[in-house]
């Protein structure tokens, strides 16, 4: 009984390798220093580019956790969000009008704060996480993933008929959220440095999640689902858990979104926006939480590039993907590390 | 002694095949009792029915007195029962360790802890490793599972079986596709384990039996036709008919 040969090395065999450690510090290096480096070279645009990449790389993280260690394909990342950036606006707008947002059965008063809209938008998807899951995660494979499709359209046509907030041209956000005289959350460096905090408070409590008790039987359940039952693992109350905690990051993300763009409409929360959010996940890598970044970095840095050149980028970006599918397989971060994912 | 696990009349219909044929079988507490039979006659199918898997057309199931014919797997599980499969079964992207260290994890139950590393917790981590030398392999904690050699991953799904703390070890051919160096190790491995659990074992190879069964169930065409010591099965004319054949069949299947 001779053990299964070593995996062939990659085809990058090339490429000198990054160890994830100093990736990831590198990284955070980058987006740290990088407002103080676009003031001194004047760029102040690509701050809020990359603000605006560290929105969806939050959104991308929260899938590339459910897609990579619990095996769960989702196309309705995108329409989370979405309902976290419509929890803040359709609070903030109540504001402006004066009328509260609930008077029956209970008086809910609205607000402008983020400390109070933030979480709200984050407890909203969580909900609406909580209600796809309990009928979507009893089925596995594409029933799973046409189940996600079929509930993300349902939510982008009830925010389609939502007249009283815009409807299908969806509505304008007057003011960013308030932070009670903390924070200036409209300069654009600040906002960038919250969203900064947030995605790294985001990137530790996955990180610390997936190496968890409750990592392992996601993980666990994700390389065989039988032996796990075998093992005396009931594993639905654990997937569904992940799908809630995913839901809930992206509506915090939909929080940031609606904070940073001052705009949302139904388009966003199409199935089409989350199979983007797919494939910076794929491009990224799965299997590791860094991979998301790095995918989310690069479509919407390539798009920035390339749309300066023609309006129909999509004729490059489109073959740029399917080369890095087919000859990447474990992504950006496989290329730049040398790994597949941290641990299956 | 007392039955630990007794099948009731118990059937199973694919179609117009009946796997389970109004089967009867009792699994004395202690001993340890070998299923044989000609390939298709039912034996994983049983398996499946007993660990929960497959549910039964007809018939009952009784672990310790209950009725446990409807309850899923890990509930199974968590009254006792702790299976091996035929084709191995587990985790090939873990290390060794890290396999028993799950198997301990359901057997603790607390598995919503969020934030402190599971793999550095001493509570799963030693009775990981204490498991894991019990079956012999704890010079292999560190390695892939999936690059263990074929017996070190039966030794694995053993050792995953037994952190449940089983009362009864369900096993399906523990000696599959096994060369003989690696036969003669699982088989003192069962040795050990008798003495403290009760097995319900699949097995072809006839020795293996011989040297580890108490007591021997016939299993053919879905129906246990026999059961009865070592000894008695051997003399059993009818089980000769049907599974063991002719003398020469016998031999060919001695060498099977």
């Amino acid at each position: 009984m001779q053990p299964p040969p070593p995996k062939p090395s990659s085809r990058f065999a090339a490429i000198p390798r990054i160890p994830p450690g100093i990736l990831l510090a590198v990284i955070t290096l980058v987006l740290a220093l990088f407002p103080v480096v676009a003031y001194y070279i004047d760029t102040p645009f690509y701050v809020t580019l990359l603000t605006r990449i560290m929105i969806f790389a939050i959104i991308a993280i929260s899938l590339g956790f459910i897609l990579g260690f619990a095996g769960l394909v989702c196309f309705g990342q995108a329409a989370f969000a979405g309902i976290g950036a419509y929890v803040v606006l359709i609070m903030s707008d109540h504001v402006r009008n004066g009328v509260p947002l609930l008077t029956w059965p209970f008086t809910i008063p609205s607000s402008a704060s983020a400390f109070i809209t933030w979480p709200a938008a984050m407890l909203v998807s969580a909900l609406a996480a909580l209600v796809i899951g309990l009928i979507a995660l009893r089925t596995r494979g594409v029933y799973f993933i046409m189940l996600t499709l079929a509930f993300a359209q349902m939510i982008y046509f009830f925010f389609v008929n939502l007249d009283a907030y815009g409807g299908e041209d969806g509505m304008r956000l007057h003011d960013r959220s308030s932070t009670a005289g903390l924070l200036n959350l409209d300069n654009h460096v600040v906002f960038y440095y919250v969203t900064f905090v947030i995605l790294a408070l985001v990137y530790i409590f996955l990180r610390r999640l997936v190496d968890s008790r409750f990592g392992l039987v996601l993980r666990g359940n994700r390389q065989n689902e039988r032996r796990m039952a075998a093992l005396g693992f009931s594993c639905f109350k654990y997937r569904l858990t992940a799908f809630v905690i995913s839901g809930a990051i992206a509506g915090l993300a939909g929080a940031l979104m609606i904070n940073h763009g001052k705009f949302i409409s139904p388009a966003f929360m199409h199935w089409v926006r989350s199979s983007d959010i797919i494939a910076m996940v794929v491009l990224g890598g799965t299997g590791n939480l860094m991979g998301p970044v790095l995918g989310a970095a690069a479509i919407l840095g390539l798009e920035d590039v390339l749309s300066s050149y023609t309006e129909h980028w999509q004729i490059v970006y489109g073959p740029l993907l399917l080369i890095c599918v087919l000859f990447a397989r474990r992504g950006l971060y496989g290329i730049l590390t040398g790994r597949g994912g941290d641990n299956d | 002694m007392t039955d630990l696990l007794r099948v009731d009349n118990l059937s199973k219909r694919f179609g117009g095949l009946l796997a389970s044929n109004a089967l009867n079988l009792q699994v004395t507490q202690g001993e340890t009792h070998a299923l044989i039979g000609p390939n298709g006659a039912g034996k994983s199918t049983l398996m499946n029915q007993l660990s929960g898997e497959i549910a039964p057309s007809e018939g009952n199931i009784f672990f310790k007195g209950q009725n446990i014919t409807s309850l899923p797997v890990y509930e199974r599980t968590a009254l006792g029962i702790a299976r091996s499969y035929q084709l191995t079964t587990i985790f090939n992207g873990f290390s060794a360790l890290e396999n028993v260290m799950l198997a301990v994890q359901a057997h603790q139950g607390h598995s919503f802890h969020f934030w402190s590393s599971a793999r550095k917790e001493q509570r799963l981590r030693e009775p990981a490793a204490e498991l894991l030398a019990r079956v012999g392999l704890q010079e292999r904690a560190n390695v892939v599972a999936g690059g263990l050699a074929h017996g070190e991953q039966r030794q694995l799904e053993l050792a995953m079986a037994l952190a449940s703390e089983p009362e009864l070890l369900l096993l399906d051919e523990p000696l599959a596709g096994m060369g003989v160096e690696d036969s003669l190790q699982i088989i003192q491995l069962l040795e050990a384990l008798k003495k403290d659990h009760t097995i319900l074992l699949i097995e072809h190879d006839m020795n293996a039996i011989f040297s580890l069964a108490d007591r021997v169930s016939v299993l053919v065409y879905g129906t246990v036709i026999a059961t009865g010591s070592v000894d008695e099965i051997r003399a059993n004319a009818e089980v000769q008919k049907a599974y063991l054949g002719t003398k020469q069949e016998g031999q060919r299947f001695q060498h099977a």
